[in-house]
Parts: structure tokens; sequence; C-alpha cells
């Protein structure tokens, strides 16, 4: 019953585009976020941060801070023990929650206050008294790794290694040596990519309550409250069943809300008040002390001989990690070839330390950078061997059997799908003007499982609670509502799903790597499945026959055999009313690792305008083609690849983290960190693909990652060919445009 | 059993792409692994991801490892 295998079923309701449950909340407003609850006797949270991107905390000095009438706690560091228990992952979360010994990077936490209200909170920041030992410091990732660069981490320096370098995560398989030796053309390039936030619209907001006994609630926006009721409890010293976490209403995360940033503090504060407490984020603090992604610097090499047999290629991408160690270039390692079939192969993924925040993921984190300078080469090698650059990928695209560059061997795969589908596309064929140019770019994700928990209830009069533990960033309740119906075999508007908190449900992991759909729809099958167990064992009751003798079909169970196949079917409607007298309660249950999430690729086709005399980049018209595996609400799929084509323009076009000499960010708002809206962008155009994941019964592959990869490498491209010359840096911003231009005129 | 290494996970092997084990289940074989080689003993605390015949498993540590199959110890991947 619990096979994962595809089984080919046809649909009646998966694959429809039927309402959403959660839009009518949130275009009235009804719909509630993180900054949305509130507690009697709430006081107001804010924390004091660091003005310094590197200093020792020789003293903080709350005294006058914590006399001012009204405030009710102040928290430092002092407050909060260490108790990760020699986890080190735990440990710099703790860390960068509140700084300990030192601040690392521009907006680190040193201190936080409750208050009965926000000006006296911010009287009491300005009354701490912290003295700071200012120390050297570095923000750009090639500068971290000069021998007279500042040691941001010391204890994660080892022996025989640059103090700021973590590690290198090598893949490839082949001989790369050989393989550039037989390579009749040789392209060799360095790229960098700025930092970008995942610029979620909603910022980090929580409330929290602990009570003297023990126990707390935190509300809170996230993309996992059960992974963060479980970091709050440990760095707390509560026990975890003790900590009730409800997820809000999420208003974007990318990766951005998978870590804790200031949730333990206001547990902290609520508990020393023993008041509610209430934090909100502004957006200078989101910039500045939440997790954007890293920047890098890489260096891509690619040879092939003069048919366009790529023999070899070499990647080296250094990603600054911030102040804290990630596995971000161990990810970018793993992505940079998997779209193609390159016998000899490496790519090598550097994680470095900088004093900026800790960085977090962004949507296929580490891939789009990769991505930029792979396909920006690529593209330059078909221009050097005379051949179209689609063709190019095709001739040398991965498919079912082709060794992953991370070592497996892929199962079936979308690539060559998309990238035949962009060859035939009509945006292909459309007539470009003076100062457009057109670029296409491949991308790849993998997409991640894990621990899933899912509940079916079936009510009185036979409408279903779905309960599940995958916060839903994107569709995750629709999708999951069309499973259950399809299921059981009744109306998708008899479905209501909703999101538990962490005391009704075992732990769910967070919904990131494009896991929600994939994993919770696993779950939700199963727990389907019992719960038709359980109505088939009712109506065997009611009719009083064997229970072998009956069947389901069509939200029904029926009567089967030549004694009692003539006994008129009873609808699930007809079970639930009778349940009270057969047993009590009809429900099924699911808990369970989800593992064989398919991986998902895509390809883009992107058409731009640049000025000459400004440098700005418009951009003309947008193709997203991405594989699917099973589009469970298409409106949804489409709408993932439309918003993550328009995070990689962003990315591609405007947006980076600017510091200054002083190491602090000078661009910390909206203003100054250009993000497209509405008016910036074409409509952009979508096609699913469907070529089945065969570890899920539906074939479902997580969608919502893969199309941030491509756009960077896409749009480098075709601002190329619009101006005439290589952008080797992201974003393609207009100065950067303009000066790539004079650099040419020159 | 041949057991592939990818990325910083050869770090802790000296070094090695490949290493020799006998295991049953995905337990067993980082058991194994982590009595020969002590500097894995972090991973499975950290993170770590074992693909058999090109599917992937983060968590399923109860996962019979078939005869013959293709077996990776690979990073744990997180998304965004």
């Amino acid at each position: 019953m619990n096979d994962p295998k595809y089984t080919g079923q046809d649909f009646k309701v998966v694959g429809t585009r039927v309402k959403r449950p959660d839009g009518l909340d949130k275009v009235t407003g009804r719909a509630r976020y993180g900054a949305d609850m509130s507690a009697p006797g709430q006081l107001v949270g804010l924390m004091l941060r660091s003005p310094h991107a590197h200093a020792r905390i020789k003293k903080i000095d709350a005294s006058k801070a914590e006399k001012l009438a009204g405030v009710k706690a102040v928290i430092t560091s002092a407050d909060l023990p260490d108790l990760t228990g020699g986890n080190s992952g735990l440990y710099d979360t703790l860390e960068n929650c509140m700084a300990r010994d030192r601040a690392l990077y521009d907006g680190h936490a040193v201190a936080g206050v409750a208050a009965i209200d926000r000006t006296t909170a911010k009287k009491a920041l300005k009354l701490i008294k912290v003295t700071y030992e200012k120390l050297p410091h570095v923000t750009d990732v090639d500068e971290a790794l000069n021998d007279d660069a500042p040691i941001v981490q010391p204890r994660y320096a080892q022996e025989g290694r640059h103090g700021n370098l973590i590690n290198k995560g090598e893949f490839g398989h082949g001989d790369i040596d050989k393989g550039f030796a037989e390579a009749d053309v040789i392209v060799e390039r360095s790229y960098k990519t700025g930092q970008t936030h995942q610029g979620y619209i909603e910022p980090h907001a929580c409330l929290a309550s602990v009570s003297p006994d023990g126990t707390g609630e935190l509300w809170v926006t996230t993309q996992g409250h059960f992974a963060y009721r479980n970091n709050c409890a440990q760095l707390l010293g509560m026990d975890i069943a003790k900590l009730k976490v409800t997820s809000s209403e999420i208003g974007g995360g990318f990766g951005g809300k998978t870590h804790v940033w200031m949730e333990p503090i206001a547990l902290a504060l609520s508990r020393k008040a023993n008041r509610p407490v209430k934090m909100v984020m502004s957006r200078e603090e989101v910039f500045k002390a939440s997790g954007p992604t890293c920047s890098t610097s890489m260096d891509i090499k690619i040879g092939a001989k003069k048919d366009g047999t790529i023999v070899a290629a070499r990647a080296e991408c250094r990603y600054m990690n911030g102040a804290f160690p990630g596995m971000w270039g161990t990810l970018g390692g793993m992505t940079a070839f998997a779209c193609y079939n390159i016998a000899n192969n490496q790519a090598i993924g550097v994680n470095v330390l900088c004093n900026r925040p800790k960085v977090a993921a962004y949507r296929a984190p580490s891939a789009p950078m990769m991505a930029f300078g792979v396909e920006s080469t690529i593209d330059q090698l078909s221009k050097e061997l005379g051949m179209d650059p689609v063709e190019l990928r095709l001739k040398n695209v991965a498919r079912e059997g082709t060794l992953a560059p991370y070592g497996p061997v892929w199962g079936p795969i979308g690539i060559e799908p998309t990238l035949e589908a962009v060859r035939d596309h009509p945006h292909m064929r459309a007539k470009l003007g003076k100062n457009q140019g057109r670029g296409v770019a491949c991308g790849f994700w993998f997409n991640i499982g894990g621990q899933t928990c899912s509940d079916l209830n079936i009510g009185p009069d036979g409408t279903v609670n779905l309960t599940v533990g995958t916060v839903d960033v994107g569709g995750a309740r629709a999708s999951l509502g069309l499973i259950a119906a399809e299921e059981l075999g009744i109306a998708y508007e008899d479905v209501r799903t909703n999101i538990g908190d962490t005391s009704s449900l075992g732990h769910n992991d967070t919904t990131e790597g494009s896991r929600g759909t994939f994993s919770s729809g696993m779950a939700t099958i199963f727990a389907a499945r019992k719960a038709i167990d359980v109505l088939k064992e009712r109506a065997a009751m009611m009719w009083q026959i064997p229970a072998e003798s009956v069947t389901w079909e069509n939200g029904s169970a029926h009567a089967v055999g030549s004694e009692h196949g003539n006994l008129p079917p009873l609808t699930l409607k007809d079970i639930a009313k009778k349940a009270g007298n057969t047993g009590g309660p009809i429900a099924g249950h699911h808990e369970a690792t989800a593992d064989g999430a398919g991986v998902s690729f895509a390809s883009h086709i992107v058409d731009v305008e640049v000025d000459p005399e400004t440098g700005k980049t418009t951009i003309l018209r947008y193709t997203v083609v991405q594989d699917a595996g099973k589009a469970i609400h298409p409106d949804y799929v489409e709408g993932q690849f439309q918003g993550a084509a328009a995070q990689g323009i962003g990315w591609a076009l405007n947006e980076e983290y600017i510091y200054g000499e002083d190491g602090r960010l000078q661009n910390g708002a909206f203003l100054d960190y250009r993000m497209p809206v509405c008016s910036d962008l074409p409509s952009i155009d979508t096609k699913i693909l469907e070529i089945p994941n065969p570890s899920h019964p539906y074939g479902i592959r997580g969608v919502g990652e893969t199309s941030i990869v491509p756009p960077l490498g896409a749009i480098g491209n075709a601002v190329s060919n619009a101006v005439g010359v290589r952008m080797y840096e992201v974003p393609m911003s207009p100065p950067r445009i303009l000066k790539a231009l004079d650099g040419a005129e020159a | 059993m041949e057991v592939s290494l990818s990325g910083s996970v050869r770090d802790a092997v000296d070094g090695l792409a490949s290493v020799e084990v006998e295991a049953e289940t995905i337990r067993e074989l980082l058991t194994r692994l982590i009595d020969r080689y002590p500097k894995l003993a972090h991973y499975p605390e950290e993170g770590i991801a074992v693909a058999i015949d090109g599917t992937i498993y983060r968590d399923s540590w109860e996962t019979p490892i078939p005869k013959g199959s293709e077996v990776f110890l690979l990073p744990r991947i997180v998304g965004g």
C-alpha cells in the first residue's frame, strides 16, 4: 500500500486549475502573517546591533536601560548559556542570534530589549552602553583569502590552510588534463556575482510567550516551524514538547526563513519579562541581519572538439559564506556541470568566511552563480565553434544513464526535452531589433524529500480535514487538497488543508529544497489510503458483509461478488454520517521519511534591449521551460516558474549588497536595493514538461527552485549579444554595462 | 562493495575517491565506515546522504543496499 513507485495512473482532479484556498484571505487582508498576532500584555522587543563590521565586545552596560520605566527585560549573551552540547552548527546559530565576545558583521545583534511600547524600547536601546574594540574586517571573498586578511572565525581555522577557507568540495570524474589536451577549442574566463537577498516582502516577525512553568508558544513566519521549535528549545534549555510553534501565513521565504534569526531572543525576553514579546524586523534589519546568499568569484574553463563535443570542463568557485560556514561551495560544485554529459569534468566549490551576515539558502542555493559562469562560457564556446548555442547544449546534454558530476547515474531526466522545447519554441524565431539580444541557458536542482507526517480526518458530514506539517510557501494546500480528493474520489471542495502546529503532528522537516508537494503529497496519498481502508471496513459493518467484499471507487464503497454485488453503493458522506455507530472517528495518518526526490531541469530563453546611452536593460520577452514530473496544480507550478525567473532577473540586472570601506552595508533598503516589480517585467511565458519521477506514485518532482538557476546565464548571454561585449559580472547594472561598453570602445 | 565518495566527504577518508566495505543497510555502511575512518564521525549528525543506484537517501538509514548497487556518499543537500 505504501509503495512510492510511480503508477502511471490517470487523474480526475489532479492537474486541474482549482481555486486556491488562501486566495480570498490574502487579497482581502484577512490572512494573518507573522506580525498579525497579538496577546494581552504583550511587550515590544527590539535589538541593539553592532555598527561595526568586526569588533571585540569589551563590555556591555545595560544598567540604565534596565532601570528605564516601562522596560521589562534586557538580554545579552550573558543570559544565553551555551546549551548546544558541542553541536557546532547550533553554536553558530546561537552566536549569530546574539554576539558573544565579538561582533562579526555590521548589524550583528548584541543586546535585546522588551518594553511596554516601541518608543520606550528605542529609548532603552540608546541607554545600553557597548564598549567595542574595532578590529580589521574583510568583506570581499577574494580579499578574505589574502595572506594579510583578518581571520573571521579563529575557531574554524585549521593548520595547512588559510584561516578563512573552510573547505573545498571537489566533484567530477575523468581525467581533466587529458581532456583539455584533446580539445581543439578552449574558453577560459573568470566571473563574479554579487550578494543578494531573497527579498521576501514580509520581514521576520514573531510573537513569543514563555510561562514560568517552562511551557511556551511561538507564532512566527517561517518555512519550518518544527525546526524553529527544535532549535529554540535546545538553545533555551526547554523540552521540545513544551514549546508549541505555529507557523503564520508566510509572505515569502525562498530559503531565508529556514533558520532562526531573532526568535530565540524573543523567547528569552519573554521568559525574563514573564510577558509575551512581539518582535518584527525592520527592512534594514532584514538586509543586515538575516541570511542573504553568497557573493562569488569563479574561474571556468571548457574545452571542446571542432565538432562541438565538450571534452573537458573545470570550474572553481569561491563562495562567500558570511561570518559562519555553510555548505554553499559544496552545492555549487555539485550542480556546476549537471546539465551536461562531459567525460572529463571537475568542479570545486570553496567556502570562504567574511565579515558579512550568515548566509542562508536562496532558492536552489549556490546553483545560479555557477550556472552564470558555466552557461556564459558555453555560449562563448558556441561562438568560437561557429555553432548554434542550443545545438551545442543538445550535443552535450545529460540523459538517462549519464554519470552525474556528483556521482550517481541519472534516471529519467528532463534536460534534453526542455532544450528541445526551447529549440522548437516560437520565441526563438521572433525577430530582434537594434540593441536587442537573445540568450539561452540551462539549470538544474536536486530537490529533497525528508521527514513528513500528515493526518487526514473525515468529519461527520463527510468533508475532510487534511493536516500537514509542511508550511505552504506556494500552493501546497491546494495541491495536497487535490491529492486527497483524488485518492478519496471526492470533490476538491470537500477537502480543507491546514498547516498544523508543532503539537498536532510528528516532526516535519522545513519546507525547503522544493520538498513540500513531493513529501507531503506522498504522506497524503498513504494517509488517504489508510482512511479508505477504514471506510471500507465501516461500510462492511453497515452492510453486515465481510470486509473483503468491499471495494472503493469514485468516492464510494461498493459491495462486490455475486452475493452482495447488488447492494447500492455507500458514499463517503453516508459512511461518515454513521461513524459514531460503527467505531468512531474515521481517519488516516502517515509518517515517514520521503526519499527519491526527483531532480528538475529547466531551459530558459530571454530577449533584452540595452540602451547604449544609459546602460539600462529591458526584458522584452522571457520563456521558461521546466520539467515538473507531474503538475498537480498547473497554475501554481507556472507561478513557481515565473517567480523564480523574476528573482533571477533582479539578480542578473540590479541586485547586490554594496559594502563601504568601513565594512558597513550601504544599501539596506528597497530604494537602493532595487528588485524588479511588475512594471519592470513582461509576462513570463511558461511551458510545463512532465517526465515522471519514478520514485513518487504521481511522478511529482519539486519545481519551486530550478528556474532561478538559468536567468543569470541567459540574461548574461542576451545582454552580451545585445551590446556585443561579454559581461563577466552580475548584476549587469547600468554602470557595469556602460563601463563594459566604454572598455570595448577604448 | 565499492562506495564512492564525493566532495568534502573525501577529506575524511584521506582523499580517497572510493573505499571497499560490506554492508546490508545504510546504517551498517555508515557504522563500518566511521569505525575505519573516525574523521567521518561528525557527518551523520551534521549532514550526509547516501545515493543507492541514483536515489538519494538523506535520513532513511534502515534502507537496504542491494548487492551490486552503485553507492555514493554525498554531502547532505539543503535547499531554499
